[in-house]
């Protein structure tokens, strides 16, 4: 073995062009060093793993013939130089790192064994994706298999819709029973000027497909209520609640936590933005958060007070994030959390929400919902005493 | 002095500052002050009865009062008080 002082001699690379026709005259041996986890969701077909960690330790066995001609690969061609060089090291005489990785060779369209079925296109499309390592490609699949049901396709529900839409999420639901109005348009850019008159689901479908044909988009075109909204609910992963009046949004919430289906909450007025995510029985559930609605006339709508456009497409995208995070099992979802957005300032507020032990709905004296009674509830529209639910 | 964060639906009752400093060495008392200095602010925090209003939440700092002590929670000049009523803005 060479004495740690030697330099390190260069290695040779070559693209995956060279590699794959290397390999297919038969005579190269082709060693993935990545860890076993990547090599699972995809590798080339004929390559042995053996991970960087541990093929100073390994390659003897694979290849004891020092002669023997090696090509390297990893993920972006990286680790694999550096096993290359490992290798000279140890003496090994005819090796080559494949320059850009798995990465590079798929996007030169060369074939894969996958364990998991993304096509070409969507390989290409969520690639960026792709790249992330708490994505990966079993993430973007995540994302393809996830529903996720918005309630309002307006100042929230646009901007969130759109970005689900764009980053693959398999199947959005969208709840809306309005038209495309002329001042929607100053936020909710998913709907355009053509479409003013058009049921904002369809304009928002519409959009949707011609961005994403992946996703399938699920138009309600009505109004949410105690009647319909266990079914509208059942099949989804997550809620996106973007609703504009308090009867539905303690509806939604009475009902998801009787299904367990986990809640990312924002509201917006002026410049002033609010979002949390309510995950059932793991944290705070909106009622313990705001265990009775303000009176009417304390609670003003945008409609009445106005809202910044861009502070909800700021809003909509925080939800759009939490709903990716809940999908992807990954990161800190604002769990117990309530964050404040002021726009005018720039300024977020984090504030702490607990699990009421008084809550009526979550709380351990709650009382048990029977089977018979599940898609019965309150009044909600006296208990917010007079808000119209539109 | 602790300052208070006054939401949106009561900017209008304090000349449109989103801020306010009063003096109180409890959140009652920071409270009971603000409304002094702003009467129109009383109908949104308290009842009839002098409890503050179930609606509205109030912190201090990032801590909601409810799991402290309430109105008796003790307030240090540093502090700050912030007044969050529910919102329900999004859809429209």
């Amino acid at each position: 073995m060479a004495p740690e002082a030697t330099e390190q001699k260069a290695v040779e690379e070559i693209t995956p062009q060279e590699a794959s026709a290397e390999l297919g005259g038969g005579n190269a041996k082709l060693i993935d060093t990545r860890e076993p986890y990547e090599y699972e969701e995809s590798h080339i077909e004929g390559s042995e793993l053996i991970p960087p960690g541990v093929i100073a330790n390994r390659i003897a066995e694979s290849v004891p013939d020092k002669s023997q001609r090696i090509i390297l690969q990893c993920r972006s061609g990286a680790r694999s130089y550096d096993a290359a060089q490992v290798l000279q090291e140890l003496g090994y005489e005819d090796v080559a790192s494949m320059a850009g990785g798995i990465l590079e060779w798929e996007a030169q369209g060369l074939p894969v064994e996958s364990n998991v079925n993304l096509t070409p296109a969507q390989r290409d499309r969520y690639s960026r994706h792709i790249l992330l390592p708490e994505v990966g490609v079993e993430g973007q699949i995540k994302m393809l298999e996830a529903k996720v049901l918005l309630l309002g396709a307006g100042g929230l529900g646009a901007p969130t819709a759109l970005y689900l839409a764009a980053a693959g999420i398999g199947t959005i639901g969208l709840i809306d029973d309005d038209v495309v109005d002329a001042s929607n348009l100053q936020r909710q850019v998913i709907h355009n000027t053509k479409r003013i008159g058009e049921p904002k689901t369809a304009s928002a479908r519409q959009t949707i497909e011609e961005l994403n044909p992946d996703v399938n988009v699920v138009e309600y075109n009505f109004h949410l209520n105690a009647d319909n909204i266990l079914d509208v609910i059942k099949d989804y992963d997550v809620i996106v609640d973007g609703a504009d009046n308090f009867p539905v949004r303690y509806l939604l919430n009475d009902a998801s936590v009787r299904l367990k289906k986990p809640v990312v909450s924002a509201s917006i007025l002026s410049f002033d933005g609010q979002i949390s995510t309510f995950v059932p029985y793991e944290g705070p559930c909106y009622r313990c958060l705001y265990p009775t609605p303000p009176p009417p006339e304390l609670a003003p709508s945008c409609s009445a007070n106005g809202v910044l456009g861009v502070m909800a497409g700021q809003m909509g995208l925080l939800q759009a994030n939490e709903v990716l995070k809940l999908v992807l099992g990954i990161g800190e979802p604002l769990i117990g959390r309530l964050l404040l957005y002021d726009a005018l300032g720039t300024r977020f507020t984090e504030l702490k929400v607990r699990r009421d032990p008084e809550c009526p709905i979550c709380g351990p004296n709650a009382p048990e919902v029977p089977e018979s009674e599940m898609g019965k509830f309150p009044d909600y529209e006296a208990f917010c005493g007079g808000h119209v639910g539109s | 002095m602790p300052s208070v964060k006054i939401p949106p639906v009561l900017r209008k009752h304090t000349g449109d500052q989103t801020a306010v400093d009063v003096a109180g060495s409890n959140v009652g008392e920071v409270l009971n002050a603000l409304v002094a200095e702003y009467p129109d602010t009383e109908e949104q925090l308290f009842s009839g009865e002098g409890e503050l209003n179930r609606f509205v939440n109030v912190y201090l700092n990032d801590e909601d009062v409810r799991v402290l002590d309430g109105l008796e929670t003790a307030v240090a000049e540093s502090d700050t008080v912030m007044i969050l009523p529910a919102m329900a803005g999004g859809r429209a």
